[in-house]
């Protein structure tokens, strides 16, 4: 219990003090996983409204599949990059390998349904209202997947949000193809684990803190965003 | 391929962009066994206000949809100005929902985004929006949220939208059934003053003293058929169908 006290005064220490290697732990934990999300996005996003919008056969297994995909075991994920990006795999030549981009990479597989079906939800919803109205107008589908988007942009904060707490809080796909490389692939989640396995409990509770602080500070500032902004432009 | 140029002014064939005549042909409609159009033929001609009338349930909002293309008929057709109703016209004819529908912007990038995809050059946008709202009397709520708006503004801004487009007919599906009596006035005023400006209005209600006040004919509907047909005057003061004479008596109707 001493130990334990101990080493929550330590992490405190380390998190005031900036500790060098805290902080370049956190900076790349943060690069990569807000990298991650905005490029799951650029898929996620239009994917979920083309299919909150188009009718077309299988899309009721489509969404299945969609919604299976968010709980996708991060280990599977991790193992099938690792086989592509490894040397004998189709995307061996790129050498990406235990780097931070095949670390976004694996964050971003994961995170991809999350957005989209999440965004197919609330696009849906905004659909039942919209759809009659832009019909009228003569908006086509393309047309009212980009008008539903914008509209939902706010609510769309909440997708983004999910897979940002996915990606961040991730350890199994990115120690798998990051090899939590001292200086080049640690992230928080990976240093935890090692630092854990290694009885450097400071350290591993400095990072778990941090953790949480970013967790709920990224979703209260979302959430101000979202009340703010949206009540702006929604009303 | 959307066209570029503004459907009053472009020069991409503005004879094929016609709507009118709207013609319905045997128009019919079934739902779990409910006949709720049972073929209808109808012809919506350029000029008078045309106000579709009868009790609820009669299929007046539906047969609207139907001229529209919102909701396909199991059977019969629908033309407009003779061709096959496509996406490139819908500009040229504005419909007004009984519940407005807002976008989550202002009230004049509402207006915007009607002209927007009309394919108004962007230049030309926002004066024609803001003096869609000076006409419409809502220049001052321009920069509003248009969800926080009054219901009775939510219409007329819906109103101003369907008609920034300059459309050619202006279809309504009871506009003002939610709304108080100075609203209700509001919105009239500003469809006859469309109508005074050169657009067709077809305008459903089952409001007798609405239909009054703006009619120029009446088609009646009643159990998914047009039991009649006919100038304001006659309706009004000598109806010719049973059903008619006792809906303007306010008897009850089967």
């Amino acid at each position: 219990m001493q130990d334990f006290g101990a080493a929550f005064g330590e992490a405190f220490r380390l998190v005031a003090s900036l500790d060098p290697d805290l902080v370049e732990i956190v900076g790349l934990s943060l690069r990569v996983s807000v990298s991650a999300v905005l490029a799951a996005a650029l898929i996620g996003l239009p994917l979920g409204a083309a299919l909150a919008v188009a009718r077309f056969p299988g899309r009721g297994v489509a969404m299945v599949a969609l919604n299976s995909l968010m709980g996708l075991p991060p280990v599977v994920v991790g193992l099938l990059i690792y086989l592509a990006l490894s040397r004998a795999g189709p995307l061996g030549p790129l050498g990406l390998l235990y780097t931070p981009w095949a670390m976004i990479l694996a964050q971003m597989v994961l995170v991809v349904p999350i957005i989209a079906a999440v965004t197919r939800q609330t696009v849906e919803d905004l659909k039942d209202e919209y759809e009659e109205q832009l019909r009228v107008l003569g908006v086509g589908t393309a047309g009212m997947v980009a008008t539903l988007l914008w509209d939902a942009r706010f609510s769309l904060l909440t997708a983004l949000l999910a897979g940002f707490g996915r990606a961040i809080a991730e350890v199994g796909a990115v120690i798998i193809v990051g090899g939590n490389i001292d200086h080049v692939t640690r992230v928080m989640t990976t240093a935890i684990a090692l630092e854990t396995s290694k009885g450097d409990l400071a350290l591993a509770l400095g990072l778990g803190l941090i953790l949480l602080a970013l967790a709920i500070g990224v979703n209260a500032a979302v959430m101000t965003l979202r009340r703010t902004a949206g009540h702006a432009a929604y009303g | 391929m959307r066209p570029t140029a503004d459907p009053e002014t472009g020069a991409d064939g503005r004879a094929q962009r016609r709507v009118l005549p709207i013609r319905g042909a045997g128009l019919a409609i079934r739902r779990a066994g409910r006949v709720l159009l049972d073929g209808v033929d109808i012809e919506i001609v350029p000029g008078p206000l045309t106000v579709i009338m009868g009790p609820n349930g009669a299929g007046k909002s539906l047969l609207l949809r139907v001229l529209a293309t919102l909701v396909p008929p199991d059977a019969g057709t629908v033309t407009w100005a003779g061709t096959t109703p496509g996406r490139d016209r819908a500009p040229r004819l504005g419909f007004v929902f009984q519940k407005p529908v807002m976008l989550r912007r202002s009230a004049i990038d509402n207006v915007r985004y009607a002209l927007k995809v009309a394919g108004v050059p962007r230049a030309e946008r926002d004066r024609r929006a803001a003096e869609a709202l000076v006409e419409g009397g809502l220049s001052r709520l321009a920069g509003s949220p248009a969800r926080v708006l009054s219901g009775g503004e939510q219409q007329r801004l819906a109103i101003v939208r369907a008609l920034a487009t300059r459309p050619e007919v202006l279809l309504l599906d009871e506009p003002t059934a939610n709304l108080d009596p100075s609203a209700t006035l509001a919105i009239e005023t500003q469809v006859r003053d469309a109508h005074r400006g050169g657009t067709t209005v077809v305008f459903v209600t089952h409001d007798l003293g609405q239909a009054r006040r703006l009619a120029d004919e009446v088609a009646f509907v009643h159990h998914g058929r047009i039991a009649e047909r006919g100038p304001a005057d006659r309706f009004f003061n000598a109806p010719s169908s049973e059903a008619a004479r006792a809906f303007i008596e306010g008897r009850l109707l089967p």
